[in-house]
């Protein structure tokens, strides 16, 4: 089945600070957005499968969130928890257009 | 077309064979398992860690669901079998669904043994077995005091020390003079009890269970001899019985255990069973290698492979209690066919006993110090000829040379880590495909090590024989993260003496291997920085942990708490009122007296947070900081009859001179009126007892969960001499402290006598007082700062689209 995504418009970019995440709610889904140190922008969700930890609050390192409660690694690219732990976390595409970030829903 | 294989239960024992059939061929079978408890696979030998609060319910799965669906194993949980009609090749459950079977795994695992005396149906009776039976102790443990385990084996032993880790006062009873009789003989039994008692626990030897009593929950037990002790729990440990009731149904040969042969097929063809449900050479099982040995045995006959089939195993056990470091394996008793090596060094704590046969070493019992366990029992399942080694040379500790030849030695397939249940060939495989070089990348890459550690040795040994010359154990031990090989003292100097600027600098030039660092060093550097140059480094939010970052602790449900400030556990009528109504505006679910004597706000929402800051108009508490938290002190002189000096005016004082600036880990402070110590001030980081003719100083007390008591230090006459104090106190711990790391580690590494002599001498303290003035008048109070400062509030609104 096809599943036809939305592009949604969030926030301006300059108000996204850097390596510190944000959370956001689309449509009632839970979402954190993070401006990595090299620039990019990236959304996850934003819990963390194992105890449902805000991933939006963890601290970011790289291309690596890592979750407040219990410190699990989540890779904030394709949303894999690192070894030794196991699970993945939706991954959501981001743009950005004229200073704003959009997010694919 | 594929088979059908169908798998009755989903333990620990079932899902290896599973796993061990897929390495083979992931080709062969259409996979169902069917399992009775509501949870994916997990590891149960981790249960013990989970109720001594080491591992949370949730680390110890060893599949999720995503296991299965990644290998298309069809998985019902929460459903149980209720009949295998082996005629029609099918079985039933108690859903009404039947499913058909080519081959069909039986791996129903045991259940706890529970004693048929009056009373066992009684509420707080129950086994030691399940995730379930661990949320129940767990949970009982928060309401009721008092448990007594009955069996002093390793089960019963783990669980009672659990228990006392959860706060209940334990008694453990047993039927034998001797714990662990199966696997200790009387004098490491006798040196394992001893150890035990000195950690709180009590014992009921040769007590025989007659009657468990109470009205609808437990109330207490009754003994043959007449005696009783009463409890509100009661943990049963005095074995496991095997489950064969679907079997022995279904016209399967059973015993204790259901009978199976060295390829663990049972009586009737293509119906298999394995762990702790089968019996094979007339003995059921309970522990965690045989069961992957047959695992092993079960998925090379369904592949086809040619072997030789199971051949029983040889135990060994390792009791998961911290303080009790033992290995038993094989024999435990000397008979007329073997003789033993002992030593037996009582002043040290240590007993080794090797038990000797034809040469080869048949038993192997170790207490106090279990390193040569691994090697031993290596020795043992090998049948290695001991001839050439010297009887000391069996029981000196291992050389180079002797743990080298005992890994190679190993087969690929042989148990390194017996709580994870990996493999050498795991680890060399892990090693040499993912470039690993140190026990910590092992740990994280596999697994090995991570729960109980006491595999470390070993893995070390494996990771020194793959990688040959090129590993070096000393490298990684000193580091200060796994991203660094420089101490936490040389990463400080290198700092001072290069006069690095930022966390980025100090990164790059030092070459830390990850060059944005890891949640250990990001923080930590943070700390150093500001610690290094306090006018010239600015916070780095991004660097701290979410409660650092947002001023306020983060519950295990999102939401944050809100402590504010009561200097010296002081509050007035205005505050509570305010208090109050803001807990009832902002629908605040728990409203609690803290650990600190302060009034705190739990579960606040993450968007009210600055709002409710805003409306209490309190500055922070700092509750949730590595800071000095509070100061707790009596009333003293102001309004108690036997307080000597003005405690409460002191305690406020010390708290507004020494709060806000950050300090390697947290710290509480205390103040008392009198030598009656009503503020406990003994076990804080820094106290004062107030007494006639001045004030008794002490430090370095507490500092964690291993308790410790302050150290003495000097009497002074006045006020401004402690505050003086305290702060150079509290700037060497700033200056000197692991980021992390209390005060009591901290005093112990330094050395309570270096700390005075710094302390005492006046140009020294001076410096320290200076330094620590310095760095205070960096900080602001951080509410009404982050209210002042618009980009900072926005980190707590939460986008809403």
């Amino acid at each position: 089945m096809m599943k036809t995504k939305e592009i949604v418009k969030i926030m301006k970019l300059e108000s996204l600070p850097k390596q510190i995440g944000k959370e956001v709610h689309v449509g009632g889904e839970s979402i954190a957005l993070f401006h990595l140190s090299n620039g990019d922008v990236r959304a996850i969700g934003s819990r963390c499968p194992h105890t449902n930890g805000p991933l939006a609050e963890g601290i970011v390192s790289g291309e690596f969130v890592f979750c407040p409660l219990q410190n699990w690694k989540v890779s904030l690219i394709t949303g894999e928890v690192q070894k030794p732990d196991d699970g993945t976390v939706p991954t959501y595409e981001t743009k950005i257009i004229d200073g704003y970030v959009y997010i694919a829903v | 077309m594929k088979r059908k294989l169908v798998m009755i239960g989903n333990g620990m024992a079932g899902v290896r064979s599973i796993e061990e059939i897929l390495k083979r061929n992931r080709e062969a079978f259409n996979i169902t398992i069917v399992g009775d408890e509501p949870h994916p696979n997990y590891n149960r030998i981790m249960l013990s860690h989970v109720l001594q609060g080491k591992t949370g319910i949730n680390e110890i799965n060893i599949n999720g669901w995503k296991w299965y669906e990644d290998n298309n194993i069809t998985l019902f949980t929460g459903e149980k079998v209720t009949e295998i009609v082996h005629e029609e090749k099918e079985i039933k459950t108690d859903l009404g669904r039947t499913i058909s079977y080519d081959e069909l795994i039986i791996a129903t695992g045991s259940s706890a043994f529970i004693l048929p005396v009056n009373g066992s149906q009684l509420e707080g009776v129950i086994g030691f077995r399940t995730v379930q039976d661990t949320e129940f102790m767990i949970e009982t443990a928060s309401r009721f005091k008092k448990a007594v385990v009955i069996g002093g084996g390793l089960l019963g032993l783990e669980a009672a020390r659990g228990l006392m880790d959860r706060g209940m006062e334990v008694e453990v009873v047993h039927l034998m003079p001797s714990l662990m009789e199966q696997q200790l003989d009387a004098p490491a039994a006798k040196m394992l009890k001893k150890d035990l008692e000195a950690q709180g626990m009590k014992f009921l030897m040769e007590k025989q269970t007659t009657e468990i009593y109470g009205n609808e929950r437990v109330e207490g037990i009754k003994f043959s001899d007449g005696t009783s002790v009463e409890c509100d729990l009661v943990v049963m440990a005095v074995g496991i019985r095997p489950n064969i009731q679907l079997a022995k149904h279904a016209g399967l040969d059973v015993n204790r255990g259901i009978i199976v042969d060295d390829h663990m097929q049972t009586s009737i063809p293509s119906i298999y069973a394995v762990g702790e449900c089968a019996e094979h050479n007339g003995i059921t099982y309970g522990l965690v290698a045989p069961l992957y040995e047959q695992g092993t045995a079960l998925a090379e006959y369904l592949t086809g492979a040619k072997t030789t089939g199971y051949q029983g195993s040889i135990l060994s056990t390792q009791l998961k209690v911290a303080g009790c470091d033992l290995f038993s394996g094989g024999k435990i008793a000397e008979d007329d066919e073997t003789d033993a090596i002992i030593v037996h060094d009582q002043f040290a704590g240590v007993y080794k006993k090797v038990l000797v046969a034809n040469n080869k070493v048949v038993g192997v019992v170790l207490y106090g110090d279990a390193s040569d366990g691994t090697r031993l029992f290596t020795m043992l399942k090998k049948e290695t000829d001991i001839s050439e080694f010297t009887s000391a040379a069996v029981l000196q500790k291992a050389g180079e040379d002797a743990v080298d030849e005992m890994i190679a030695d190993m087969s690929a397939d042989e148990t390194v880590c017996g709580c994870n249940g990996v493999t050498k060939g795991t680890i060399v495989q892990a090693i040499l495909e993912q470039d690993l070089k140190s026990f910590e990348e092992v740990k994280t890459c596999t697994k090995a090590g991570a729960s109980c550690g006491k595999c470390r040795g070993v893995v070390e040994g494996i990771l020194s024989h793959t990688l040959g010359d090129s590993f070096d154990p000393a490298a990684e031990k000193t580091g200060m993260c796994a991203c660094t090989s420089l101490t936490r003292d040389e990463v400080v100097a290198e700092i001072k003496e290069k006069g690095l600027q930022s966390p980025k600098e100090v990164r790059n030039v030092l070459k830390f291997t990850n060059e944005e660092g890891c949640p250990a060093c990001r923080p930590a550097l943070n700390y150093y920085m500001r610690m290094v140059w306090p006018e010239e480094y600015e916070d780095d939010k991004a660097s701290r942990f979410v409660n650092e970052r947002m001023d306020g602790n983060i519950q295990n449900n999102g939401t944050f708490s809100v402590v504010p400030r009561m200097y010296g556990g002081t509050t007035t009528g205005d505050e509570l009122i305010r208090l109050g109504e803001v807990a009832n505006k902002y629908d605040v679910p728990l409203v609690k007296i803290t650990g600190a004597s302060r009034v705190g706000l739990y579960g606040v929402k993450k968007e009210d947070v600055p709002h409710v800051w805003e409306d209490l108009g309190m500055r922070s508490g700092y509750a949730y900081s590595k800071s000095l938290r509070n100061v707790k002190s009596c009333v003293g002189s102001r309004f108690c009859r036997f307080g000597t000096q003005d405690s409460l005016g002191l305690g406020i004082r010390l708290e507004k001179e020494i709060e806000m600036v950050d300090t390697p880990h947290k710290m509480k402070m205390g103040v008392s009126g009198c030598p009656r110590n009503c503020a406990e001030v003994l076990t804080k980081d820094f106290g004062v007892v107030c007494v006639e003719n001045g004030y008794q100083l002490y430090f370095g007390g507490n500092g964690g969960t291993e308790v410790r008591e302050c150290d003495s230090f000097i009497t002074v006459k006045t006020e401004d001499e402690v505050i003086k104090i305290a702060k150079a106190y509290t700037q060497y711990y700033r200056e000197t402290g692991i980021y992390n790391e209390r005060t009591a580690p901290w005093v112990e590494r330094i050395g309570a006598e270096n700390i005075k002599l710094i302390l005492s001498n006046e140009n020294r303290n001076a410096e320290l007082v200076e330094r620590f003035n310095q760095a205070k008048n960096t900080y602001e109070e951080a509410w009404s700062s982050t209210l002042l400062n618009m980009k900072k509030k926005e980190m707590f609104e939460i986008v809403k689209i």
